[in-house]
């Protein structure tokens, strides 16, 4: 009888797992041995980090967005309708239209959303570009702002830890070259006591802040936004003024992963090194979707996905798990419109980036051309 | 709490941040803070030194309970307690 890896979440995770799997399982697949499902509420891949340019106008929707049935090896099954409940116990996954699917071998990867409704009055009195409709309203948003005080807000948990300080950047540069830049007031805000977590970015930004007239308000943490006043208050009693208010809401995992009692706030406890859900044998949590304390990012999923896969294949083969993810994370840091930066860490190794470059924003300008072979398992 | 007392805690919820580089200790304790109900117990671990300074005085700023800190070999265990919804 076959075997069935099922995936849940056709994201970046999801599909790298599922095409390196069937690459690597070939063999098996042909025999009839194993099969592999994909399950994803959606038909298009869409490439997020895109978003951070689309909001000056530098990336175009048709260039972030493929087909997820183009990006995934033909020997995989995709099945496009949303996972609403899994059983873990029972080992099924239900979907939306009364499906029910057998599994020997889980991959949760539903990854996560901003949830700005968890701030009050955030979601009308505030912007954000972490999806694609309200980028463009932001963007249009920009476009028409002619001065005045912009506050950056960040909520937690969130994805991509660096974009606010990439965003705040490059909206910095973006004003001097529209030459308002003496017209804005800018206030960067961070939740913790230093202006960043990492603590080497921290120190970057401690030193490129007050060269380029960003000012910041730390242990900053939403408590509420007046859209009528145009004020948001944190929950340390600090409250701002602002006239344009870019934040980056705290964030919140899928809710199957809630409704099937997996994890709070749609987040599931996983092991740091075999990346199983917590006290099972047959599930694997991949990205976003992880309650590890490590950064929500496409990256640091590319990197789970690897790992995942050599324990998955060398389970079905030989029933050993024996490879570990170290928390290896890169990140690239887009420094303003024409530099770039990158970290690279893991659980033992502390992050340091090095001096930005047009090297790297270049690099980075390269990656978002090519980022479609990560998901197909090339690159 | 004295660290025999604290020895003894039974936290509702752990956070092992020991390698938690980005985005750090303090930010796993602010989201646990955020979605636990009130009275729970909160035990952060962190590798990084600075969690003993900055935990207390960001609890002390939301009006939250610091319970203390254990100092082991190469990391510390940070007790505190959600007194009010935040």
């Amino acid at each position: 009888m076959s075997k069935r890896v099922i995936i849940v979440g056709g994201g970046v995770g999801g599909t790298i797992i599922a095409n390196l799997l069937a690459k690597k399982m070939r063999p098996e697949i042909r025999k009839g041995e194993l099969i592999i499902d994909v399950i994803s509420d959606k038909a298009e891949h869409f490439y997020q980090p895109g978003l951070l340019y689309m909001l000056f106008g530098l990336k175009q929707y048709e260039e972030l967005v493929r087909d997820e049935r183009g990006l995934l090896d033909p020997m995989v099954e995709l099945h496009l309708n949303p996972a609403v409940g899994i059983d873990k116990d029972k080992n099924e996954v239900r979907l939306k239209n009364g499906v029910v699917m057998k599994y020997d071998i889980l991959v949760i990867a539903t990854g996560s959303k901003p949830a700005p409704e968890m701030i009050p009055g955030l979601k009308e009195g505030g912007h954000w570009f972490y999806e694609l409709d309200a980028c463009l309203k932001l963007r249009n948003e920009l476009m028409n702002f002619k001065g005045g005080k912009i506050v950056l807000t960040i909520g937690m948990p969130h994805k991509c830890p660096v974009a606010p300080l990439e965003v705040t950047y490059m909206l910095d540069d973006w004003f001097r070259q529209r030459g308002i830049r003496d017209k804005v007031d800018y206030t960067y805000t961070y939740p913790i006591a230093k202006l960043h977590g990492i603590d080497s970015v921290a120190q970057f930004a401690s030193k490129t802040f007050p060269k380029r007239g960003i000012k910041s308000e730390i242990f900053f943490n939403m408590k509420e936004v007046d859209p009528n006043k145009k004020t948001v208050t944190s929950i340390e009693g600090t409250t701002l003024k602002y006239d344009l208010l870019i934040s980056v809401p705290p964030h919140k995992g899928a809710n199957v992963i809630e409704d099937s009692g997996l994890g709070q706030g749609g987040f599931i406890p996983t092991d740091k090194f075999t990346l199983k859900m917590k006290d099972s044998k047959n599930i694997y949590v991949v990205g976003d979707t992880t309650n590890l304390p490590i950064s929500k990012a496409g990256s640091t999923a590319h990197f789970e996905s690897d790992v995942i896969v050599e324990n998955i294949a060398s389970e079905l083969r030989d029933g050993l798990t024996p490879f570990r993810y170290d928390g290896k994370v890169f990140c690239f840091i887009e420094t303003g419109l024409t530099k770039a930066t990158y970290v690279m860490f893991n659980y033992e190794t502390p992050p340091n980036p090095v001096a930005p470059s047009a090297l790297i924003h270049w690099l980075k300008l390269t990656y978002n051309k090519v980022y479609w072979l990560t998901p197909m398992g090339i690159l | 709490m004295t660290e025999a007392e604290l020895r003894e805690i039974e936290p509702t919820v752990t956070i092992d941040a020991r390698d938690a580089y980005c985005p750090g200790p303090l930010m796993e304790l602010i989201k646990e803070m955020r979605q636990q109900p009130v009275g729970s117990i909160i035990e952060l671990m962190s590798g990084d030194a600075g969690s003993a300074k900055d935990v207390p005085e960001w609890l002390n700023k939301v009006h939250q309970e610091f319970l203390g800190v254990i100092s082991e070999s190469d990391y510390w265990r940070i007790f505190s307690r959600k007194i009010i919804e935040i």
